[in-house]
């Protein structure tokens, strides 16, 4: 902070001390800058990145009796999508995967998490059913495994079911223009 | 259609503002009246259409309308009415179109109530606030549209209201608040507007003043109900917490106080002028810097919106360019040349400019605490650190009590110079009974003695001792004692105000004071039966009751309180679950009295019929708010001084002549 | 002395009593008040400070959670969901949403028993809300880059 104006006897000098400020306000944005880059919850990169999706068994929604395990989606690059109906980040994201789904056929998974499943088969029926299938983690332990935040959440999976992407929060058009979709034709080319 | 009538009046709203921006700074240059005219009708367009934006998205809240995201996230059909009104801004979306529209309240009414500033000045002055409305509503175009739809899946309820915000205080907060944040941008526009035309004189300030002043007493009041609310809602009785988004709306409050002193010394003695410009600058940067911290989730808080790092870009944008950008402007066009005015040692000068350097380092001192876990991750590359309470009171406390000890000196110094003699002659006696009372005050109340109470109470005292010393001497040539008191409404209200606002900051630091050394608090376990005994009286739990409320139900404690054996009051605290968001809300009881709060809060069911509870004995908690309004009504008493209202009639004629002026030097 | 130059000296002395006074009370307080963060596996693998004022956090593990009858403490595990366990020990009210599988942060001291004995404990907000000490423990454990491991104070390097 500067001197309040009293006396100049040199005016170069004193012009100079009046970029002070400025000076200080920069610093402070640039560590603002730094702090937030760091913080960037969307850009969340998982424990599990790089690493195999965790191993489950979970009941597929609408075939009850069907247990599956994490090697029933394996075989190109694949979205594994989290999400709830008392969820509205869900809704709002849900007409984006439904696009993704029929215009460029991406399998996406579901996860159904900490829902109720006669709910979660209305809700999809209601508003479309862009997933292969999706599981029922009644309970929130895949999520815990999977180090979910909360939903939505969106992870690219590659044809070995290695987590490549993690998306917190809704997808829309943009990250599938900038993130998902370049990742996915990079994934593609490479099996 | 009404959502996107909504859309529509914001984008016309950017098409005023945009025009308010660019046409009466124009003017200025190029000499066109018309166009330096056009600034007050501009400024009636951009405020009209966003009221208009507004009272559109509170329509499709009234009406239930979920097929707007905003809605849908932050309402329910079973809300009550009042409280969908207040939902409008409980969210960040609708929080930033008031704060916009309260903005272009501001610029409106700098437009209606400035007829006596010469029209030049005028139209820079609505230009720069056009300027910074065009970023505020291009952040919510760009980013936040509250009139984002949910088709063609539109929910058929909402997820509600956070039920932290189904309060009375949440709903009156916010907007005072804003208001306040705001108002800040009329000072802030004025500094510009006089760095632009190279005129930095104590004209300038005074039109500045009582807008500071407005300003300053909202944002003192938005800060105490925001205290007050965390003091009831949070069920911890804690009422101030130096959380970072407390703390982004304290720095303002901190700087503005600097900012209200220094221009009253730029105006009454033209000295400080460059840095009464930087204070101005400062103040509404500290705002935007507060909205960036609020909104982008740079720093985490109990009070934050939810995390959106796009908006946080677009908010260092605009930081980036308003705030550098005027800082740049202040450094190229702040006079460097000498002050006129001589001041000596001990003068009114020097009281304020120490004022001015304690309150600018505190903030200093309480940014560098806010800021730190960043320092300390940008440094280390990603460890985590806080920085809790304890230092923000070990750094501020020291420093308000400085403060307070040159509170009580300063309005008794003269301008120019004062006599030590004269002035130790006036305060020795003064010294003596604050210090006195001070110990004497805290034993008759509480039986005991501590060193920051007798502080606090005898700063306190000192402050209100000198107070009315000086209030006597500006009378004591008034003959008898009638005369006397009917010449004190004479001093006038900007000298009222002051007297007011001070006594206010003495009334505050009592409740602080007493609260932080003589409160008793209890976390206790309790089956139906037991009584606990907390700040001498006794609370007697006698059971849980079932309540349902329209959009919620309770565990509601029976607590009856006794007073030496006898049944005084009963106590009713609330655990309230709110279905539609699954969440659980601690809803204390509190019974208030002027000297002592009794408040009580559930934990959590223990089994067996125990429950945890949180008893709080609260000594003069309420004197914190209510010295907060005093200091409000201060600020505002001060705004009112006929001085401004002379001043603008006799430059209604200068503005007539400048006019005149450069519509000759047109044509 | 000249009154210009006494007036300018007078300015400045003042200042530098000012911001003097405030630098030293800003060092004292931040070199006994600040908390230093330590996940999980930091304090397992003991590079965590033992009783010193210190901030943990974690998810506080299913069916850890255990009240003591008859009184107000509470213990519970945080985890890091990669291995690493921190019991913790509470005495009083816990937030309202305090809750197994929920992210938490926790003041305290770790004692020489490596229980962690905390002071306050501050549960994630809403659905939307994770504390950033949190969000950021995730990040820091796969293979880490070399911004990350600078070698600052040595205890970056826990992944």
């Amino acid at each position: 902070m500067r001197a309040p104006s009293a006396t100049a006897s040199r005016p170069g000098l004193h012009r100079a001390s009046l970029f002070i400020p400025l000076g200080v306000f920069l610093l402070v944005l640039l560590l603002l800058w730094r702090g937030f880059s760091l913080g960037d919850p969307h850009a969340l990169p998982s424990a599990l990145l790089n690493h195999p999706l965790p191993d489950f068994a979970l009941p597929v929604l609408h075939e009850p009796d069907r247990i599956v395990s994490s090697e029933a989606m394996h075989g190109e690059p694949f979205l594994l999508n989290v999400w709830a109906t008392w969820c509205p980040t869900c809704r709002a994201e849900h007409a984006e995967l439904n696009r993704i789904s029929k215009e460029y056929g991406v399998p996406i998974f579901g996860i159904n998490y900490k829902d109720n499943p006669a709910e979660a088969r209305r809700w999809l029926a209601r508003f479309g059913d862009p997933y292969v299938f999706s599981v029922v983690d009644a309970d929130g332990s895949l999520g815990i495994d999977l180090g979910v935040y909360g939903a939505p959440e969106t992870f690219l999976v590659d044809a070995d079911g290695v987590i490549r992407y993690k998306r917190v929060g809704a997808v829309d058009q943009r990250v599938w223009d900038t993130k998902l979709a370049p990742l996915l034709a990079e994934l593609r080319d490479a099996s | 259609m009404i959502p996107e009538l909504g859309h529509f009046a914001l984008a016309l709203a950017l098409g005023f503002a945009l025009l308010l921006a660019i046409l009466p700074i124009a003017g200025t240059y190029t000499g066109r009246v018309v166009w330096m005219r056009s600034g007050g009708s501009l400024a009636a367009g951009m405020f009209v259409f966003l009221l208009l934006s507004y009272i559109c998205l509170t329509y499709a809240f009234l009406a239930d309308d979920f097929s707007v995201a905003y809605v849908a996230q932050n309402s329910n059909s079973l809300l009550p009415t009042y409280y969908k009104f207040s939902a409008v801004w409980g969210a960040h979306e609708g929080s930033f179109l008031l704060w916009t529209l309260i903005m272009a309240g501001w610029t409106l009414a700098v437009a209606l109530r400035s007829q006596g500033l010469p029209l030049d000045m005028l139209a820079r002055v609505l230009g720069v606030m056009g300027l910074i409305s065009i970023g505020f509503i291009l952040f919510m175009l760009l980013t936040s549209n509250p009139f984002e739809r949910l088709l063609p899946m539109s929910p058929t309820d909402g997820s509600d209201l956070n039920p932290q915000l189904q309060d009375f205080g949440l709903i009156v907060h916010p907007p005072m608040l804003y208001v306040g944040y705001v108002g800040f941008s009329v000072a802030f526009a004025f500094a510009i507007a006089a760095l632009m035309s190279g005129r930095l004189d104590a004209a300038w300030a005074r039109w500045s003043r009582p807008w500071t002043n407005v300003a300053w007493a909202f944002l003192t009041v938005g800060i105490a109900l925001g205290s007050w609310w965390a003091y009831y809602e949070l069920g911890w009785g804690g009422w101030w917490f130096w959380d970072a988004v407390e703390n982004a709306s304290f720095m303002p409050w901190l700087v503005g106080t600097a900012l209200i002193h220094s221009l009253a010394v730029t105006e009454k003695r033209g000295v400080f002028r460059s840095w009464t410009v930087l204070l101005a600058i400062a103040t509404f940067s500290l705002v935007l810097l507060g909205a960036f911290i609020v909104r982008s989730g740079v720093l985490t808080s109990v009070h934050s919106f939810a995390v959106d790092p796009e908006r946080g870009f677009y908010i260092m944008v605009f930081l980036l360019l308003v705030v550098g950008g005027s800082l740049a402007l202040y450094a190229l066009r702040a006079p460097v040349m000498r002050a006129d005015a001589n001041y000596d040692g001990l003068s009114r000068e020097v009281m304020l400019l120490v004022n001015n350097v304690l309150l600018v380092v505190a903030t200093a001192a309480v940014l560098l605490g806010t800021l730190y876990p960043l320092i300390y991750e940008a440094m280390t590359g990603g460890d985590k650190l806080s920085v809790g309470p304890p230092y923000f009171n070990a750094v501020f406390v020291p420093l308000m009590l400085l403060l307070l000890i040159a509170m009580g000196a300063g309005p008794l110094a003269r301008w120019k110079r004062t006599s030590f003699d004269e002035l130790w002659r006036q305060l020795a006696r003064i010294a003596v009974v604050s210090l006195a009372l001070g110990v004497v005050l805290p034993l008759v109340f509480a039986g005991a003695l501590d060193f920051w109470a007798v502080a606090g109470i005898s700063v306190a005292v000192w402050v209100v001792l000198s107070l009315v010393q000086d209030t006597l001497s500006r009378i004591a040539h008034k003959g008898d004692w009638s005369s006397r008191l009917a010449a004190v409404p004479k001093l006038g209200a900007g000298y009222l105000g002051m007297w007011v606002a001070h006594f206010g900051i003495a009334v505050s630091v009592v409740g602080i004071a007493m609260v932080v050394v003589y409160s008793d608090e209890r976390d206790v376990r309790m089956v139906p039966g037991d009584t606990v005994e907390v700040g001498g009286w006794d609370f007697r739990f006698d059971g849980i009751r079932q309540v349902d409320g329209p959009n919620w139900s309770a565990d509601e404690g029976i607590i009856t309180v006794l007073k030496n054996g006898r049944e005084r009051f009963t106590l009713r605290p609330q655990k309230r679950h709110y279905p539609v968001r699954g969440m659980i809300m601690t809803q204390a009881a509190i019974n208030p009295r002027i000297t002592r709060d009794l408040y009580v809060a559930l934990g959590e069911p223990l089994g067996a019929q125990a429950w945890a509870v949180r008893v709080h004995y609260k000594p003069f908690v309420r004197w914190i708010w209510l010295g907060a309004l005093l200091m409000a009504l201060g600020g505002v008493m001060a705004a009112v001084d006929r001085r401004y209202r002379r001043l603008a009639e006799r430059a209604v004629e200068r503005r007539q002549n400048v006019a005149g002026q450069l519509a000759e030097g047109r044509s | 002395m000249h009154p210009k130059r006494k007036q300018r000296l007078l300015v400045i002395g003042v200042l530098v009593c000012g911001v003097g006074l405030t630098t030293a009370l800003v060092l004292n307080a931040l070199n006994e008040n600040i908390n230093l963060f330590y996940p999980p596996d930091q304090i397992v693998a003991g590079l965590a400070p033992i009783d010193q004022r210190i901030r943990a956090g974690g998810m506080v593990v299913e069916g850890s959670v255990f009240r003591e009858t008859g009184s107000m403490t509470v213990s519970f595990v945080i985890s890091d969901l990669a291995g690493s366990n921190v019991p913790v020990t509470f005495e009083g009210i816990l937030p309202n949403l305090f809750g197994e599988g929920q992210g938490i942060v926790a003041n305290g001291r770790l004692g020489a028993d490596g229980v962690f004995v905390a002071s306050e404990v501050l549960a994630k907000h809403d659905e939307n809300y994770m504390p950033a000490e949190l969000a950021a423990m995730q990040g820091r454990k796969p293979p880490m880059g070399n911004t990350v491991n600078a070698g600052s104070n040595g205890y970056s390097a826990g992944g």
